[in-house]
């Protein structure tokens, strides 16, 4: 059995308290809040024991791993203290708001031979990882581009009161949403070497942005383009799609779908033909052990578990990646810092002919 | 052959048993998990009343009066059309499943877990009591809460027959995971003396469910679980589904027979209706020859 620490009991965290505690091979043997009472129904109602702080708890439970979901301000203290303990550690999604504190806590995990894990839990979806056994086997030849979008309606009043609206904790669309689909794209495509036209522009938010458009520019000349919205009532939840182009055809797959065109240049890997193929998510999704929200929920932390027990550092979503993902957010928010429509809303004033200067500059 | 769909359960209370067929309504709120663009093209059909009403007409009068539905803001406008017709509707039946989850969860997303209680239950006063006196919830603070929660769910069902409430599967999963056994307990009483009403569960890990029941001491429950040959949804795998079947005691009703489309219909009903103690079936239509179409392949099945 592996002792694990659920820290965090926001949305996220008692999300992965219910699926960790009926992990066959996981004991819970803490949770971790700074909210009394929240921890008072939970000890008093499901026996969990509850501590308020995380040094008390690492001292008297002694877990082996910690599922870290607080506010992403607090990752990167709270994932240090679990390493420097020798604990290894799933974070939730962004690691950390600054690339160089996640590069801090990759060498910090190597140099104890933690595992580490974090919640980009996209990965584990079946449609997106046919996405990417198919870039892997040159499906559609060379990849030339892609365009991953996401859009929901996640704030569509100027108000909220939670950490979700204040920059300084992590909140906003870049960190908190478009986080995700930049990291598909990371894995499809490695680490982007610029940023170019990035536009963080707020529709609600006082304090952050709502939306996020970029272009990401890859090694021998990829493109990506990032479109994401969580401002769009349109979508009854969050949506995320990836489109990809490449010189053998096309893939366009959600969470529900993986669809494909293949050319007659390319020989088609297994299961597929030319022309159109669609594979659909109830033939791409491994069943897991317990279902809560979506499979892949439950099989990203059904693989921390396993990679736990057999303490191998290497797999899927390790801090490695993570890091690179927060790499690519980083180029994305320096660039828009000199960007056209950064920050706040585009300007009404600007002039037809300023404003035609600006998207035809050329970018340093 | 397990005993679940008797008349009677253990107590010797009557059980009446469900209709064979429940019409469900993902299809009306663009929910469909195969294809998220059939989904819109379903959201975009269906945003009028009239072409909702024109569908749940149709099963109707083809024999599928029960109709198993979120407590989304819409249905309520659904009930307005059936209480306003109380002849016409005479034997139309809501079985809701509460609560409609994305609105909670939006809500926490944006005001945190108990300002989104505050929001919701504005006038209870329990939990700014509790935050602002800075002591913790009290075990009748707890119950309160839940029963608030579900007199705020059933309120647009006022006057409207609710023979059945469902919990939905994931707050059912969720309670489930945490084992806070206790939340169904008190759900499982309030329904029962409040709405007299048969307290039902959904859930995607039945055999997990099940276990959970009983320790509790949940007599014969009503539970609602993917129920499909491809296994999909089905936490477990569809040997576990298949023995607790056959040897618990349960009141089954099975969704996402089709899996999402999945499945073949006739292949998808011909299974579902050989599994032994399945009672119900929930099946989504946008068309009367949809309904008249499972309504025979579920007749001819189960025959």
């Amino acid at each position: 059995m592996i002792n694990i620490a659920v820290v965090g009991l926001g949305k996220m965290g008692l999300s992965h308290l219910s699926m960790i505690r009926s992990h066959p091979d996981v004991d819970v043997v803490a949770v971790v809040d700074s909210t009394r009472y929240l921890l008072d129904i939970l000890h008093k109602y499901t026996r969990v024991p509850a501590f308020g702080d995380i040094e008390t708890m690492l001292a008297s439970a002694q877990p082996d791993a910690m599922i870290i979901a607080t506010p992403t301000r607090l990752h990167a203290p709270m994932v240090r203290m679990a390493l420097e303990r020798g604990v290894h550690v799933f974070c939730e999604k962004p690691l950390c708001l600054s690339a160089a504190e996640s590069e801090q806590l990759v060498q910090l995990a190597a140099s104890r031979d933690l595992v580490t894990q974090v919640g980009y839990h996209n990965r584990f979806v079946g449609a997106f990882r046919e996405v990417h056994r198919l870039v892997g086997a040159e499906a559609i030849g060379e990849v030339t581009h892609v365009l991953a979008e996401a859009y929901g309606p996640v704030v569509l009043r100027p108000r909220g009161s939670t950490w979700r609206s204040r920059k300084s904790d992590g909140g906003g669309s870049l960190y908190d949403y478009a986080a995700h689909p930049v990291d598909l794209v990371t894995w499809y495509l490695g680490s982007p070497i610029r940023a170019a036209g990035t536009a963080l522009r707020s529709v609600f938010s006082e304090q952050t942005e709502d939306q996020v458009f970029a272009t990401l520019f890859f090694p021998n000349g990829v493109t990506g383009q990032v479109s994401v919205d969580w401002s769009d009532e349109s979508c009854r939840k969050m949506t995320t799609k990836i489109t990809v182009w490449g010189t053998g055809g096309r893939i366009i797959a959600d969470r529900q779908e993986c669809r494909v065109y293949i050319r007659d240049t390319i020989t088609p890997p297994a299961g597929y033909r030319l022309g159109w193929n669609t594979k659909y998510t109830t033939e791409l999704t491994d069943a897991t052990w317990f279902y809560l929200r979506g499979e892949e929920y439950s099989a990203q932390l059904d693989h921390f578990v396993r990679r736990v027990a057999a303490r191998r550092t290497d797999g899927m979503n390790t801090f490695v990646s993570a890091a690179r993902t927060d790499r690519a957010l980083e180029l994305m928010t320096r660039d828009a810092a000199h960007g056209l429509a950064s920050p706040g809303r585009l300007d009404a004033s600007l002039s037809a002919s300023s404003l035609k200067r600006h998207l035809f500059r050329r970018h340093s | 052959m397990s005993d679940h769909v008797m008349s009677a359960d253990a107590s010797g209370v009557s059980v009446v048993p469900l209709p064979r067929l429940l019409f469900g309504d993902n299809q009306f709120f663009g929910i469909n998990h195969m294809s998220e663009e059939k989904a819109r093209q379903q959201a975009m059909r269906f945003q009028d009343l009239s072409a909702v009403m024109e569908v749940l007409d149709a099963a109707y009068d083809e024999g599928v009066t029960s109709f198993m539905c979120t407590t989304h803001d819409r249905v309520g406008r659904i009930c307005d059309v059936v209480r306003a017709s109380p002849q016409r509707y005479r034997d139309f039946a809501f079985l809701p499943s509460m609560p409609y989850a994305h609105k909670y969860a939006d809500a926490v997303t944006e005001n945190g877990m108990l300002g989104a209680i505050r929001q919701f239950l504005p006038d209870s006063g329990i939990v700014s009591a509790a935050v602002r006196g800075g002591r913790s919830l009290a075990t009748k603070d707890v119950e309160g809460l839940i029963r608030l929660l579900v007199d705020a769910e059933m309120a647009m069902f006022r006057n409207v027959r609710t023979p059945v409430v469902w919990l939905q599967n994931v707050v059912v999963d969720l309670l489930l995971g945490l084992k806070f056994d206790d939340a169904f307990v008190v759900f499982n009483q309030y329904v029962r003396a409040q709405y007299d009403a048969e307290p039902g569960y959904i859930t995607m890990n039945l055999p997990l469910a099940l276990d959970t029941f009983e320790r509790i001491g949940l007599d014969n429950p009503l539970v609602c679980s993917s129920i499909n040959k491809l296994g999909f949804r089905m936490s477990g795998g569809v040997d576990a589904y298949r023995d607790v079947l056959e040897n618990r005691r349960f009141r089954a009703v099975a969704m996402s027979v089709f899996a999402s489309g999945a499945i073949a219909p006739d292949e998808a009903l011909e299974w579902v209706c050989q599994l032994p103690g399945v009672e119900s079936i929930v099946f989504g239509a946008s068309s009367r020859a949809h309904v008249q179409a499972t309504s025979r392949l579920v007749e001819e099945f189960s025959a």
